[in-house]
């Protein structure tokens, strides 16, 4: 008694009664389908928050401007001007988990072309040569300005794509000159796309100045508006954090009492919480998912046992004619087996087809891993085997006589 | 032999002839039902050959089902010795006596006991199924026996499809389609109207007469027990009776005289 042959005879018994066995296979269909849809969905999520993380730089933190407070009116945070260039390279010297430092202009203004004009509603930002390192953002065309460019206050400057295709919509923006404030810059790079932030503003409606020149050809200011840190790894982001703040309290001179006239943004730390709230939530739904899948499971054991005893007859048929134990119990085992994996099969392609429609319909972002599919055949056969075992050995072990007459 | 016997057979084995097909040596079966012990066999011994045809015959409660199950190889004797072609299977474990169900007995029941939603052919397939016949030869066999017991054109049908006689017929070319040694019928025609309980008899003198096969049949009704040779009747757990008949009723001869029935028409060869 072989192997294929059992195979064909449990297929033969299942086909006897198709309805029974798609309603037994629809239990492992959704459970399956709940756990590949249900995982797409997390898994999508955590992606695409970590797509936001790479998208904010190496490990980045924003160190800002404390408020300014002027006969008791605070201006908020970035309003007072106490932050300095030297508070960036000291920070660069001074903290260990830091790798890189920026210091960061904004201003705002005009851009003109030709006979073109424009507003970046990025605005202008001033930085030195690390930025596109710090914040993972490098030129697509041309290239970055240069330490010598930031030391000289030259007025060169990079542009977002987005300004690039408004402001030079029919020609090669490298090498021209551009009016920003009225001033003559010449454009030496285009950054690549970076897209919308996570709170939906175009990050490549910008133009980057040496922040030397926008502070001097532009605001006339020697203060900074903010540092911009790249930490050495994103869980030194933490500690980079402390260091940053006990630095600048003793720069700043603050006083154990007194309270930071500065902000340090850990933005990592903030992608990183949603992340791992995105990690639970996959979690979550995945074990929801299981647990469907598992009563699928039992859905499978019941139908099986109401099977072996709505079957004494045919079993007792069986062992009459021939069957030694071994082939009914490997028969059931293998029709609970096939119903589970032909239901797993089902399942992901359920579980796929549902994953496209939530992210076409709802616009959710799913991402469905070959882990996933696997798992879940894995866990399938596995149903069919645990679940199966069971009613099979309670068939194999009738009594041929008994079963015979069993009405 | 504890049993009376009034036998007009002999029971000698020829040492040339070798081994009779079945021999049972003081066989006993005893059934604990709680604390009351059933003896429904006390030391049956007997002999079949090659080609008989036999009529096992008895009130019920005789021991007549517990011999029956016991030559089927379904139940094991708690004493005695049961010798099937010269292999004593008294002792035999759980899947060898499977192993000799389907390869030496064929069963034929009261209730006919076809897989329902399995067609004709299926049905007469699955002694093979678990004897390992590969495909080809097994769907010539199964079409073969459909063709003796004459439903080679009905072995698409399922079981619904076909009438009581027809399904009685499908189980017989089941039982004899991996060739056993013997037949076993338990009732066979129990569940058949008369004319067609006649039908079911032909088939199986047929077999017995024309393919020389063995055949055993279980049955309370004297007149059915007519159309086998050899009568054997049970009470009390003995045999109290063990004759040939000396005229056997044939089915064939008593069909031709009967009134033709359409439905009944593709029996006729």
């Amino acid at each position: 008694m072989n192997l294929l042959l059992t195979f064909k005879i449990a297929i033969r018994a299942l086909g006897r009664n198709k309805l029974r066995s798609s309603l037994t296979m629809l239990g492992i269909i959704i459970g399956v389908g709940a756990v590949i849809a249900m995982v797409g969905i997390g898994q999508g999520a955590s992606a695409s928050i970590q797509s936001q993380i790479a998208n904010l730089g190496n490990n980045m933190l924003f160190v800002m401007s404390g408020s300014m407070n002027t006969g008791g009116m605070r201006g908020g945070a970035g309003s007072s001007n106490n932050l300095t260039p030297e508070d960036a390279v000291a920070i660069e010297l001074e903290c260990p988990s830091v790798r890189a430092v920026s210091p960061g202009v904004r201003a705002n203004g005009q851009l003109v072309f030709g006979n073109l004009n424009w507003v970046a509603s990025s605005g202008i930002q001033g930085a030195n040569e690390k930025f596109p390192d710090i914040r993972a953002w490098p030129v697509s065309t041309g290239e970055f300005f240069t330490e010598g460019d930031v030391r000289t206050a030259a007025r060169v400057c990079v542009i977002g794509k987005t300004v690039a295709d408004n402001v030079f919509a029919d020609g090669d923006p490298i090498g021209q000159t551009m009016r920003i404030r009225n001033l003559p810059f010449r454009v030496i790079g285009v950054l690549s796309s970076k897209g919308q932030s996570a709170y939906g503003q175009d990050q490549d409606d910008t133009v980057i100045v040496p922040y030397t020149t926008a502070q001097k050809k532009m605001l006339t200011i020697s203060h900074i508006h903010q540092v911009m840190v790249s930490a050495i790894s994103p869980a030194a982001t933490f500690t980079a954090e402390k260091q940053i703040t006990d630095l600048l309290r003793q720069r700043h001179k603050l006083g154990p009492n007194q309270e930071n006239d500065f902000f340090v943004r850990n933005l990592t730390d903030v992608a990183e919480a949603a992340d791992q709230s995105s990690k639970i939530m996959t979690n979550l739904l995945a074990s929801i998912a299981g647990v469907s899948l598992l009563v699928g499971g039992i859905g499978i054991m019941n139908i099986m046992l109401v099977s072996v005893t709505e079957r004494t007859r045919e079993i007792g048929i069986r062992m009459a004619i021939g069957a030694r134990s071994a082939a009914i119990r490997r028969q059931f085992l293998i029709e609970s087996v096939t119903l589970s994996v032909v239901g797993g099969a089902l399942g992901i392609l359920f579980g796929v087809g549902a994953s496209i429609i939530i992210s076409t319909t709802l616009g959710w972002p799913t991402l469905v891993s070959p882990v996933s599919i696997f798992a879940s055949v894995i866990f399938s056969g596995f149903v069919g085997v645990a679940f199966g075992y069971y009613p099979a050995r309670k068939a194999a072990g009738l009594d041929p006589i008994d079963a015979l007459r069993y009405e | 032999m504890e049993a009376q016997v009034v036998t007009e057979t002999n029971y000698v084995t020829d040492p040339l002839l070798g081994p009779a097909l079945i021999t049972l040596d003081h066989i006993h079966k005893t059934y604990q039902m709680g604390d009351v012990e059933i003896h429904a066999l006390r030391g049956v011994s007997l002999h079949i050959d090659r080609g008989e045809f036999i009529a096992i015959m008895g009130a019920s409660g005789s021991g007549k089902s517990t011999m029956m199950n016991i030559l089927g190889c379904l139940d094991k004797p708690s004493r005695g010795h049961y010798y099937l072609d010269g292999q004593d299977v008294s002792k035999l474990s759980r899947d060898e006596l499977a192993d000799i169900r389907n390869r030496k007995i064929g069963f034929v029941f009261q209730g006919f006991n076809l897989l329902s939603r399995t067609s004709a052919l299926e049905n007469v397939e699955l002694p093979m199924l678990y004897l390992g016949v590969k495909t080809a030869e097994r769907l010539e066999r199964a079409k073969e026996a459909l063709d003796i017991v004459g439903l080679g054109d009905r072995m698409n049908n399922m079981p619904n499809q076909l009438s009581g006689g027809q399904q009685q017929r499908v189980a017989i070319a089941r039982s004899l389609v991996n060739r056993p040694s013997i037949i076993l019928a338990d009732e066979p025609t129990g569940n058949l109207d008369s004319r067609t309980a006649v039908e079911v008899m032909d088939v199986f003198q047929r077999l017995n007469q024309e393919r020389g096969i063995t055949i055993a049949l279980v049955t309370h009704e004297p007149d059915i027990a007519q159309y086998a040779r050899r009568t054997i009747v049970f009470k009390d757990g003995r045999i109290k009776n063990d004759y040939l008949i000396k005229e056997s009723r044939s089915a064939r001869e008593e069909l031709e005289s009967l009134p033709p029935i359409e439905d009944d028409e593709e029996d006729d060869e």
